[in-house]
C-alpha cells in the first residue's frame, strides 16, 4: 500500500516540534549540569542599561493627555490619509469623495477645538 | 599540577591520526574562541575598538565580534576608555549583571588609571578600584593591534584556566564572589572611593638621594 500523500506533513510536523524543542532541552540540561551557580541580586535585577529600575512598567496615562490624541490625529495621521486621496484625486468616484470630506470635517472640528483650547499657543 | 595526558603519548597519537585530548582542554577552547564582549564604549577607546570589530582588524578571526547589547549575553567587559564617576556605578552594575564567567580588558590610559584626566576632579582613577581586571592595555588611545594582542592575552589566560582542584578558575569556586559592592554617590567622591577587598596597588618605594 503507498503512503498517503500527506504523510510527509506529519513528517514535517515532528521536524517543526523537535528542530526548537531539542537545542531548549540541551540548553536548560546544559545549564543545569554545567552552569556556576552564582545567583545575585544585581544578577536577577531588570536590566537597564546598568541604572537601577524604578517604579512599575505598568503604568497608566491620565485622561488629560486627550488633547494630545487630537493633535497627533490632526497633524500625524490626517497627512497619511491626505496623500494618497491627493494622488487618486481625478479618480475618485462621488462617494469616496464625500467619506474623505466627512473625515477632513471631524478633523477640522478637533482642530477647532484645540485651537479654542488653547493648544497652540506656544507656552512661555 | 600534572597533566592528565602525557604530552609525549598525545604527540605520538596526534602522528598515527588520533586526536585525544581533555574535557579541561575542550571546554577552554570553546571558551576561548567565543568570547563575546559587551557592547558599550566610554570615550575616544571605543572608537579603536570599533575599528578593532570593523573589517580592516577583524576581531572576528578570534571569535570575538559578536557583541552584545545585553550583559546577560556576555562574556567579556572592554571598559574602552574614561570612567567618569557617574559612569563609574553603571559600569559595576553592568558588570555585576554579566553570567559567569566574565572577563574584563581595561583598555587605555583612562580606564587603567584615569590618564590624562586623573587629577580631574570628575575621573575615577582606574576601574580596578571596583572590579576585578583580567587584561591591561596601555595607550591614549591604544591601537587595534594592541587590542587584538589583549584579546589574545585573554585566550590564553582562559586557556590556562582549571575546571578542577585547588586552583581552579575563580567563576567555580563557590565562595569567590560574583557581584562587587556599586559605589555610591558622596558629597565630593564615589562612596567608598574604591574596594578595598579588590584594590591593592603596588606600593612603590622612593629612592632616597
Amino acid at each position: 500500500m503507498a503512503p498517503s500523500p500527506y504523510f510527509f506533513l506529519v513528517i514535517f510536523l515532528g521536524v517543526a516540534l523537535v528542530f526548537p524543542v531539542l537545542p531548549l532541552v540541551l540548553a536548560w540540561m546544559w545549564r543545569r549540569f554545567f552552569q556556576p551557580p552564582k545567583p545575585g541580586a544585581a544578577k536577577n535585577a531588570t536590566y537597564e542599561c546598568g541604572i537601577e529600575s524604578l517604579g512599575e512598567a505598568q503604568i497608566q496615562f491620565h485622561s488629560q493627555f486627550y488633547l494630545y490624541a487630537i493633535i497627533f490625529l490632526i497633524f500625524d495621521v490626517e497627512s497619511i490619509f491626505l496623500i494618497p486621496f491627493a494622488v487618486a484625486f481625478t479618480g475618485l468616484p462621488f462617494g469616496a469623495f464625500v467619506a474623505i470630506l466627512v473625515f477632513l470635517l471631524l478633523l477640522l472640528e478637533g482642530l477647532v477645538w484645540a485651537w479654542s483650547k488653547g493648544c497652540l499657543t506656544w507656552a512661555k | 599540577m600534572s597533566e592528565p595526558i602525557d604530552q609525549n603519548l598525545k604527540s605520538e597519537l596526534q602522528k598515527q591520526g588520533i586526536w585525544v585530548t581533555s574535557m579541561q582542554e575542550l571546554y577552554n577552547w570553546g571558551r576561548k574562541n567565543s568570547i563575546w564582549p559587551l557592547q558599550f564604549g566610554l570615550a575616544c577607546c571605543a572608537i579603536e575598538m570599533i575599528a578593532t570589530a570593523a573589517s580592516r582588524y577583524d576581531l572576528a578571526r578570534f571569535g570575538g565580534e559578536v557583541f552584545r547589547p545585553s550583559p546577560r549575553q556576555a562574556d567579556l567587559m572592554i571598559v574602552a576608555g574614561t570612567v567618569t564617576k557617574k559612569m563609574a556605578p553603571q559600569i559595576v552594575r553592568l558588570y555585576n549583571q554579566m553570567p559567569d564567567p566574565k572577563y574584563v580588558i581595561s583598555m587605555g590610559a583612562c580606564a587603567i588609571s584615569g590618564g590624562p584626566f586623573k587629577q580631574g576632579y570628575n575621573v575615577l582613577k582606574g576601574i580596578d578600584r571596583y572590579i576585578p581586571v583580567d587584561v591591561y592595555i596601555p595607550g591614549c588611545p591604544p591601537r587595534p593591534e594592541a587590542l587584538l594582542h589583549a584579546f589574545m592575552e585573554l585566550q590564553r589566560k582562559i586557556d590556562e584556566q582549571k575546571l578542577t582542584g585547588a586552583n581552579k578558575a575563580p567563576h567555580l569556586q563557590a565562595d569567590r564572589p560574583s557581584e562587587f559592592p556599586v559605589p555610591a554617590f558622596g558629597a565630593h567622591d564615589l562612596e567608598p572611593p574604591a574596594n578595598p577587598d579588590l584594590f591593592h596597588p603596588p606600593v612603590s618605594e622612593r629612592l632616597s638621594g
